[in-house]
C-alpha cells in the first residue's frame, strides 16, 4: 500500500447526494424526460463511475451538479449543503466542482502552464508567482514537465487531458466531474491515462464523478459503479467494486475483475439495446 | 521531416517561377507577333463566328496589349518621376486611413453586437440593411456628404473594410465554444475576465481573417473611387487615377504599370497583415 488509500475512504469533504432528481427538457412543449427520480449517494473521496449508453442523460446529471443546467425537481447536496433544488433549480458554478469535458476545454490561446494557473489566479487564491510555482510542480508530477510553454494544440491528446486534469485540481476542488474524458483517445493511450488518473487521484484525494460508457474502464477505476437506465436516466444497478486501491493494470486480468464484469455486463447490454431500439424508432 | 519539407518547398518555388516565366513569354510573343501564341490559331474560331453571323473581330486582341518588355521600359521612365510615387503615397494613405478607421469602429461594434442582446437588437438590423449596398454605390453620396473629396474617398474605402470586419468579429465571437465560458465561470471569472480572457482571444483569429479580407476589398474600392473622382484640384491622384490618366493620355504601357503597381501594393499589405496576424495568434502556428 504505497499511498495508504483503500476502498474505504478517509476524506471528509466532497460527498454528493443526488436526491430524487428529475429533469424534464422543454416541460411546456415536447416534455422530454432526461432524468427520472434519480437517487445516488457518493461518499467523500470516492471514485463513482456512471455507466450508461450514449444520450441516456448522464451528462444532464453532471451539468446539474456543475451548475450549467437547471433541474426540474429533487435536490443535489454537496457536503450536506443544497446546491440546487426545486426552489433554486440551477446551482451556482464554482471552483469546488470542476468539469473535465469530453473533448477538452483547455483555452487554446493560453499555454499549458497559463491554463493550469488560470483558476487560482482568477479566484485570487494564489499570487501569480505562487500559482506558477504550484502549477509547474503539479505538471511535473503528472509527467508534463517540458510542455509548460507549449500551447495545448502542440501536444498529444493524452497530454492535453492530463493538463486539463491538472488545471482542474489547481482549483483544489471537492469534486472532479469527468464527462467521458477518454472517449476520443485510442485504447493504448487510454490505458496509460487510466493509470495516470489513478496516480493523480492518490496524490490529490478528491471525489470523482466519472461518466463513461465503457464498463471495463468503470470497474477498473471506480469504488462504485452506477449503471444507468437509458433515457430517462436513473440508476439501474449500483455496484461496489471490492478490489482494493491502489490498483494497476494487473487488475484487468484478475479473477475478481472478470467476475464483476460478468455480473454487470448483462445490465449494461440490456440498456444499450433499449437505447439502440429507441434510436431506431426516432430515426 | 524538415528536409522533405525543404525539398517540397524548393519544388514549389521552381514551379512558381516556371509558371510566371511561361506566362511572360506567352504575353511577349503574343503582343509582338500581334497574334495569340505567335500564330493565328484562333482563325477557325473567327471563321465559325463569322459563319454564325457575328462580326469576326468579336475576340479579344492581344496585339493591343503592350509587351512586358515595353511595360518594363515605361516603368523605368516612370520610376524617376515624382508623380508616380505621389500616386503610391496617396493611395496608401487612403487605404490605410479607411482600413484603420474600419478596424477602430468595426471591432468594438462587432464585439458589442456579439456580447449584448440589446446592442444586437438595436444595431444589427440597420447594419444588415446597409450591408448589401456596394461601397462604390456610395461614391456620389459620399462626395456630397463629406466636405473634401479626400475624406469622401477615405470614407468609401472605410465602408469596404467595415462590413467584412464586423461580420467576421461577430461570427468569431459567436462561435466560441460554450465550454470555454463554462470552465472560466466555474474557475471564478467575472464577466469582465470572461470578456478579456475568453471572448477577445477567442475572436482574434476571426479579426485577423476579417482584416485580411477587408484589406483586399479596400484596395479594390480605392482604385475605383480614384478613377471616378478624377484628378486635379484637391483629392485627386492615386494609383487608380494614374491608370485612368494613362488611358486617357493613350499611354497603354503606363496602364499596365499602374495595374502591376496596385497588385504589388495589395500583395505587400496582405502579406504584412498575415505576418502580423501570425504574431498575435501564436497558438495557431503549430508544430
Amino acid at each position: 500500500m504505497r499511498y495508504g488509500v483503500t476502498g474505504s475512504v478517509p476524506l471528509t469533504r466532497g460527498s454528493i447526494l443526488i436526491d430524487d432528481v428529475v429533469k424534464i427538457y422543454d416541460p411546456d412543449g415536447a416534455a422530454v424526460m432526461a432524468v427520472d427520480h434519480c437517487t445516488l449517494d457518493i461518499g467523500a473521496g470516492e471514485i463513482c463511475m456512471i455507466v450508461g449508453p450514449s444520450g441516456c442523460g448522464k451528462t444532464t446529471l453532471l451539468n446539474a451538479i456543475a451548475g450549467f443546467h437547471e433541474i426540474t425537481s429533487g435536490r443535489i447536496l454537496l457536503d450536506g449543503e443544497v446546491l440546487c433544488s426545486a426552489e433554486k433549480p440551477k446551482a451556482e458554478p464554482g471552483p469546488d466542482r470542476i468539469v473535465v469535458f469530453q473533448n477538452g476545454a483547455l483555452f487554446p490561446w493560453k499555454t499549458n502552464l497559463e491554463n493550469a494557473v488560470f483558476g487560482p489566479v482568477m479566484q485570487g487564491k494564489l499570487s501569480r508567482k505562487d500559482a506558477v510555482h504550484k502549477g509547474r510542480a503539479m505538471m511535473a508530477d503528472a509527467g508534463l514537465a517540458g510542455v509548460e510553454h507549449n500551447y495545448p494544440g502542440e501536444v498529444s491528446s493524452g497530454m492535453r487531458r492530463r493538463v486539463e486534469i491538472v488545471r482542474a485540481l489547481m482549483n483544489d476542488p471537492r469534486v472532479l466531474l469527468l464527462d467521458e474524458p477518454y472517449r476520443a483517445l485510442d485504447s493504448l493511450t487510454k490505458s496509460v491515462m487510466h493509470e495516470a488518473l489513478l496516480e493523480i487521484y492518490y496524490k490529490n484525494k478528491v471525489t470523482i464523478f466519472f461518466i463513461t460508457h465503457d464498463l471495463e474502464e468503470a470497474i477498473f477505476l471506480g469504488h462504485k459503479v452506477a449503471i444507468m437506465t437509458t433515457r430517462p436516466c436513473k440508476p439501474k444497478k449500483v455496484l461496489t467494486v471490492d478490489i482494493p486501491h491502489p490498483r494497476d493494470y494487473s487488475v484487468l486480468t484478475s479473477r475478481r475483475f472478470r467476475e464483476l464484469i460478468e455480473e454487470t455486463s448483462d445490465a449494461v447490454h440490456e440498456e444499450a439495446l433499449k437505447a439502440f431500439q429507441a434510436g431506431e424508432k426516432e430515426g | 521531416m524538415t528536409r522533405a519539407k525543404n525539398i517540397l518547398l524548393g519544388r514549389s518555388i521552381v514551379r512558381g517561377i516556371f509558371s510566371i516565366v511561361v506566362f511572360l513569354i506567352l504575353w511577349e510573343v503574343g503582343s509582338r507577333s500581334r497574334q495569340w501564341l505567335g500564330a493565328d490559331v484562333f482563325a477557325p474560331v473567327r471563321e465559325a463566328l463569322g459563319a454564325m453571323g457575328f462580326k469576326k473581330n468579336y475576340l479579344p486582341w492581344i496585339g493591343a496589349v503592350p509587351a512586358p518588355t515595353e511595360v518594363l521600359k515605361a516603368w523605368v521612365v516612370v520610376i524617376a518621376s515624382v508623380g508616380y510615387w505621389q500616386s503610391w503615397y496617396l493611395s496608401i494613405l487612403r487605404v490605410m486611413s479607411g482600413f484603420i478607421a474600419a478596424m477602430i469602429v468595426g471591432i468594438p461594434f462587432g464585439l458589442a453586437l456579439a456580447v449584448s442582446r440589446t446592442a444586437y437588437g438595436i444595431g444589427f438590423p440597420t447594419f444588415e440593411m446597409l450591408r448589401p449596398i456596394p461601397p462604390l454605390a456610395w461614391v456620389p453620396a459620399s462626395i456630397i456628404f463629406w466636405p473634401t473629396q479626400e475624406l469622401s474617398i477615405a470614407f468609401v474605402t472605410f465602408l469596404g473594410a467595415f462590413y467584412t470586419v464586423v461580420i467576421n468579429v461577430l461570427g468569431g465571437a459567436r462561435s466560441i465554444d460554450v465550454r470555454y465560458y463554462q470552465s472560466a465561470q466555474a474557475m471564478g471569472s467575472s464577466s469582465w475576465d470572461i470578456f478579456r480572457r475568453i471572448i477577445l482571444p477567442g475572436t482574434l483569429p476571426s479579426i485577423v481573417v476579417g482584416s485580411a479580407v477587408g484589406m483586399g476589398i479596400t484596395w479594390e474600392v480605392v482604385v475605383a473611387a480614384e478613377m471616378i473622382s478624377g484628378g486635379g484640384g484637391q483629392g485627386g491622384g492615386g494609383l487608380g487615377f494614374f491608370i485612368w490618366n494613362s488611358y486617357v493620355g493613350g499611354s497603354y504601357e503606363q496602364i499596365v504599370v499602374g495595374m502591376i503597381s496596385i497588385g504589388i501594393a495589395g500583395f505587400v499589405s496582405s502579406e504584412l497583415l498575415r505576418s502580423l496576424g501570425k504574431y498575435v495568434t501564436p497558438w495557431l502556428r503549430m508544430r
